[in-house]
């Protein structure tokens, strides 16, 4: 009641028109970073779109047959999806199977056992290398790793594992180099960096009173780390690993040089095959065809689906982790 | 006393330690052989001609220098089309939406845009710019690394705003100064160094990106800076080089796999020491 009062006699006309101007141009402004964070949103929505709008006729030709057929045939238009989904999931858990424990080992020494002078540059080092291209990883691994575990390596597990039942057919066939097993090595170097570093975080974020306690009590080193250590950390280095998934599951570049690209599902390991993102990269540009545009962009959809659970599963963990972490310190 | 017992368990704890240093060495040994290699590799390739020469056909002499210029032009659109989207969305989430719904949305949508498959934003290009133009282009090339740039700045924007003293924001309204203005004249200005180091964070990002250029701006094997024309770019000559069968793509090849990771690796060593000035402030 006293404001509209004020506002009417003492204060002067002018300056009512300043705080005019500047209540609209704070309206602008906040319109305006409203809009660029809907931009965020809208891209998101606009890739689902794209990739249901661009798979509708591969989806409408196939049916559901599409996610149960393996043959993949350009020249006949019959595509099915299992041998792309199939080598994405063998990649991706393999590398996982890798990725994980050398990453928390990596973490482990960084936490716990580097001398402190290293820790500084072996951090940072782990950290730059994240950030390396995966076009990088994928020259490496055509030119420098495959060749060299062609020659040495793959010979010798095929000669180990020859009279082993299960194991012979996992590790089969002519020693191509590239392949199944390549494609998963390469993608674990690539994404421990990932693991790593999260996961260093985490351990290094343990309070130290209860590491303490645990020496007090007569633990070793191992046990601290085992059985107190890992079991706090747990959500971060889950959250992390899945994050880590996320990458592997979706990495193009470093899958498609050394895979072998080949649409068909082998019980060796060793043996030629395709991931999603690697059929995609090797056949859209050369493919001809409606159908067979869609089919590549339908497999597209199913990445974006298997993805989008991964690392939404990760961002819940993640948000698990910081409302802990928040209410601890508050 | 369990001597047994007792030497049992230092032993375990010695063994399953010497396995991870065991992993840390395999781990930094596998990367320092990728960096080595490189260096040596690309080090025989790499010359005064690659900077002036355009790619060569098979069998020929040349360099990468419509390659490189392409890699430019398009992530130089792409940081001043992405940068201030960013920048702007961050401020969204930070400044005015910090608790609200809409960016508990905005967040969980762009933090999974941070880590989904870059193929991906390569199709929604393709489909959204590609085949309405009937061809592709370095602008949809660039389209899809703005899309690629807009997460890492909206991410960091917003880490680096929420680190600004709320008492500093406090002061400047209680001058009287428009909220807007308090945003652009203090917050921003006190997280600079931050937003900063998140825009080179993001050209580090899609400096070496491939995947979503390959079906966008495709490549060029001439000199182009014609933006509705296919332009070439280092990731994707480097892709179609190495996979050729002749020795001397090969060694270009190499050579531009080098040139990518020193630009990236220098990138991210900037940003780290604005980071570290950041932090000495």
């Amino acid at each position: 009641m006293v404001d509209i009062a004020v506002s009417d006699m003492s204060i002067p006309s002018d300056r009512l028109a300043a705080a005019r101007s500047f209540s609209r141009s704070d309206a602008r402004f906040r319109a305006l970073t409203a809009t660029a964070a809907f931009i965020v949103v809208a891209a998101f929505v606009g890739i689902i779109i794209a990739l249901v709008s661009g798979s509708w006729l591969a989806l409408k030709t196939f049916g559901f047959g599409f996610l149960t057929t393996e043959v993949w045939n350009p020249v006949t238009e019959k595509f099915g999806a299992v041998a792309p989904i199939a080598g994405t999931l063998i990649t991706s858990s393999l590398a996982m199977l890798v990725a994980v424990p050398v990453g928390i080992g990596i973490a482990i020494f960084l936490t716990e056992l580097c001398p402190r002078s290293l820790k500084r540059p072996v951090g940072i080092a782990i950290e730059l290398l994240a950030g390396i291209p995966s076009i990088i990883y994928g020259i490496w691994g055509l030119f420098v790793f495959a060749p060299f575990f062609q020659a040495t390596i793959q010979p010798r597990l095929i000669d180990w594992f020859a009279n082993i039942p299960l194991l012979r057919d996992l590790f089969a066939g002519p020693s191509y180099g590239i392949g199944m097993f390549t494609a998963s090595l390469i993608l674990s170097i690539m994404i421990l960096p990932f693991i790593s570093a999260v996961t260093r975080d985490v351990f290094d974020a343990v309070p130290a009173v209860i590491k303490e306690a645990a020496y007090g009590l007569g633990c070793t080193k191992w046990e601290v780390m085992w059985q107190i250590i890992l079991p706090y950390a747990r959500i971060g280095v889950v959250g992390g690993s899945m994050l880590a998934l996320g990458r592997a599951l979706g990495e193009t570049m470093a899958v498609t040089f050394v895979i072998g690209n080949a649409h068909r599902i082998n019980e060796s390991l060793f043996a030629p095959a395709t991931t999603i993102s690697a059929a995609i990269a090797n056949e859209f540009t050369e493919a001809v065809g409606d159908l067979y545009l869609s089919s590549l962009i339908a497999i597209g959809l199913m990445l974006l689906c298997i993805s989008f659970i991964v690392l939404g599963l990760a961002q819940y963990m993640i948000a698990i982790l910081e409302r802990r972490a928040g209410g601890r310190s508050q | 006393m369990n001597r047994g017992l007792y030497a049992r368990r230092r032993l375990t704890s010695r063994v399953f330690l010497t396995l991870s240093v065991l992993a840390a060495g395999f781990g930094i040994g596998s990367l320092a052989l990728i960096l080595g290699t490189l260096l040596t590799r690309g080090l025989n390739g790499v010359s005064l001609k690659m900077f002036v020469q355009m790619t060569p056909p098979p069998g020929s002499d040349g360099g990468l220098a419509n390659a490189i210029v392409g890699s430019l032009i398009m992530s130089a659109l792409a940081v001043v089309v992405g940068t201030p989207i960013g920048i702007l969305a961050g401020t969204y989430l930070a400044e005015y939406g910090r608790h609200t719904r809409i960016s508990f949305v905005v967040r969980f949508v762009n933090d999974i845009l941070l880590s989904a498959p870059s193929i991906l934003v390569g199709l929604f290009v393709y489909e959204l710019f590609v085949i309405h133009m009937g061809h592709f282009s370095a602008i949809a090339g660039a389209a899809a690394l703005a899309v690629l740039v807009i997460p890492v700045v909206v991410r960091t924007t917003e880490n680096m705003l929420l680190l600004v003293p709320n008492t500093l924001r406090e002061a400047a309204a209680a001058l009287g100064t428009p909220r807007s203005f308090v945003i652009r004249t203090v917050t921003w200005r006190a997280a600079r160094a931050g937003i900063l180091t998140g825009i080179l964070l993001a050209i580090a990002r899609i400096s070496g990106e491939t995947a979503p250029l390959l079906f966008t701006a495709l490549n060029n094997q001439f000199w182009s800076t014609d933006l509705n024309a296919p332009m070439a770019s280092l990731p994707a000559v480097i892709f179609q080089f190495a996979m050729s069968p002749y020795e001397d793509w090969h060694r270009l090849a190499w050579a531009g796999a080098l040139l990518i990771t020193f630009t990236v690796l220098s990138l991210s060593i900037l940003a780290r020491i604005f980071e570290s000035k950041r932090l000495s402030q």
